[in-house]
């Protein structure tokens, strides 16, 4: 008999599984249940993009594409970029399109993370930041962000953990779970720490396409002498509702695109080709949709957090992304206690912070990317279950 | 105020809390705003799209394009306004292209419609030209789809 836990990768075996999936096997088998836990998009793809895909599939693109990505898709991105945004990529090497946002972020660490590597991931955050260090043999070095802050990631947290061995920030904003955003003058903040050093950032902008503030969006390369040590990830599942596509891409340095493009290319080998012939319509014609989605959300967004506040639960303004991240610390439990309750007795399932940084203990993760009547059940039923466990 | 509109035109069901909340304003503010444009004739009207194949009841629709001779000095309004005045018309449009206007009836039999058409509408004196096309099926209207089966088929995943 094979002793596999001995043959498995200790590094594997002890990364720690997602709290998120705990609830939703719970949910899963409940009726009624009313969820705010999923981190998708509720919109189905606009159709022009679900069409393209169709068509590419009616005239045969069934191939390997270049392992970059097909070359038009990338000059489209470059296009995107500079349109909506003003940033300069090359199309030709400084892009690389990948199996969503997610395998950049991967590749990206993989690219420049040596054991003993130090990287720095502000918490609470997306769950894979801290095991794809690991993988690579880095050493996470976790800066935990403050509800009193915004969730914002300060110039003196960020100074407080910078060591030798920092090789990496990854900036994650806007964020998941949390909804905080970092406007430009809090990017030029960072960027001020970090100017006369060699650390490399890894801008996880994928909810860049959702920002509510007045202030647009501002790309952490666009800040003054960033661009040469940022490679930003963004992709199509979140602005575009291409969750299922798996279609992301990672735009910086040509030498560090290279060498993404490198493991890319062995362990991927081209991201899928229905996906990226798809994505050369969205970014092309889908400006209005997006818009308008952005629109919806923004309603749910104003609905869900106005609702957690009349219930008596502080609750920061979430700027970004599709997510609000209530305080339940005055109702004396924790976060886990909250969601496992709250699912038992209201059949309401969201996530608990701690899911995503042991600094989210004592907040919770919703997702409006729901409509406004399911939003609306779901908060009377949070509502009824906060004013039992408060008196 | 647009915000107002548009909420209200994807459902006008939606209470006046609930509008409040997706707009970040009171819901005295919305209803002040939702009465000012009712006066206005901004908002005209409050009604339900009804799918009419799922019930007993038997509805013919038809699209009848005419040829008018616009009149002197009241162009095509007259005219409209004296087809638009009959209960059975639903719509009528001033359209460009070969024809001058478009209307919608509704009645309970093809030939009912029909002879609307050639009693009361291609006897008028401006009345050029009607060509009379029956609704075989309804697939979408009013920006919303009859048979709609994209459901939330999201599944369990960390993210």
């Amino acid at each position: 008999m094979i002793d596999y836990d001995k043959l498995i990768n200790s590094t594997v075996s002890k990364l720690t599984p997602s709290g998120i999936r705990k609830f939703f096997d719970l949910a899963s088998h409940m009726e009624d249940v009313i969820s705010l836990g999923v981190g998708e998009p509720d919109f189905v793809t606009p159709w022009p993009i679900r069409e393209a895909g169709i068509y590419s599939l009616e005239k045969g693109r069934t191939h390997y594409t270049a392992n970059a990505g097909l070359s038009e898709l990338r000059a489209e991105c470059a296009a995107y970029m500079k349109r909506k945004y003003g940033a300069e990529y090359h199309p030709e090497n400084e892009i690389l399109i990948t199996v969503g946002g997610s395998e950049a972020i991967d590749l990206m660490i993989r690219t420049i993370i040596e054991p003993g590597d130090e990287v720095l991931i502000p918490e609470p955050s997306f769950v894979c930041y801290k095991p794809c260090t690991e993988l690579a043999g880095g050493i996470p070095v976790i800066i935990e962000t403050r509800e009193e802050d915004n969730f914002r990631l300060l110039p003196w947290q960020l100074r407080e953990k910078i060591t030798d061995r920092t090789k990496l920030l990854v900036l994650p904003y806007p964020n998941n779970p949390t909804g905080a955003i970092m406007s430009k003058a809090d990017l030029e903040a960072i960027a001020e720490v970090l100017k006369d050093t060699d650390i490399m950032v890894l801008s996880d902008e994928i909810y860049g396409e959702l920002q509510y503030s007045d202030e647009p969006h501002v790309p952490f390369s666009m800040i003054d002498g960033m661009w040469e040590r940022t490679v930003l990830v963004n992709g199509f599942s979140k602005a575009f509702a291409m969750t299922g596509w798996r279609l992301g891409y990672a735009m910086g340095p040509e030498s560090i695109i290279k060498m993404m493009t490198k493991i890319h290319q062995f362990g991927i080998m081209s991201s899928p080709t229905t996906s990226q012939y798809a994505a050369i319509e969205a970014l092309k014609s889908c400006d209005r949709d997006v818009e308008m989605m952005k629109t919806e959300y923004n309603y749910r967004r104003r609905f869900i957090t106005d609702g957690f506040r009349n219930m008596g639960l502080s609750c920061f303004e979430p700027l970004g992304a599709f997510y609000v991240f209530p305080s339940i610390k005055s109702l004396n439990m924790t976060s886990d206690e909250f969601c496992g309750k709250l699912l038992e007795e209201e059949h309401v399932a969201v996530i608990p912070g701690t899911a995503f940084g042991s600094s989210g203990e004592g907040f919770v993760r919703c997702s409006y990317a729901y409509s406004v009547e399911e939003i609306d059940e779901a908060l009377k039923r949070i509502e009824r279950f906060v004013k039992k466990y408060r008196s | 105020m647009e915000d107002v509109l548009k909420i209200l035109e994807q459902d006008s069901t939606r209470s006046n809390k609930n509008i409040a909340g997706m707009l970040g304003i009171t819901e005295e503010e919305v209803a002040t705003k939702i009465a000012e444009l009712e006066k206005q004739k901004v908002i005209v009207g409050y009604k339900t799209l009804v799918n009419w194949e799922k019930t007993d009841r038997e509805v013919v629709d038809a699209i009848i394009e005419l040829k008018i001779t616009p009149q002197r000095g009241e162009g095509f309004d007259k005219v409209a306004e004296r087809i638009y005045k009959y209960p059975q018309v639903k719509t009528v449009y001033l359209m460009s292209g070969t024809h001058d206007l478009a209307v919608t009836i509704e009645g309970t039999t093809m030939k009912e419609v029909a002879l609307f058409v050639a009693e009361k509408l291609a006897p008028m004196d401006s009345v050029i030209s009607t060509s009379t096309s029956f609704v075989l099926k309804k697939y979408k209207q009013e920006g919303i789809i009859f048979e709609d089966d994209e459901k939330d088929t999201r599944q369990v995943i960390t993210l």
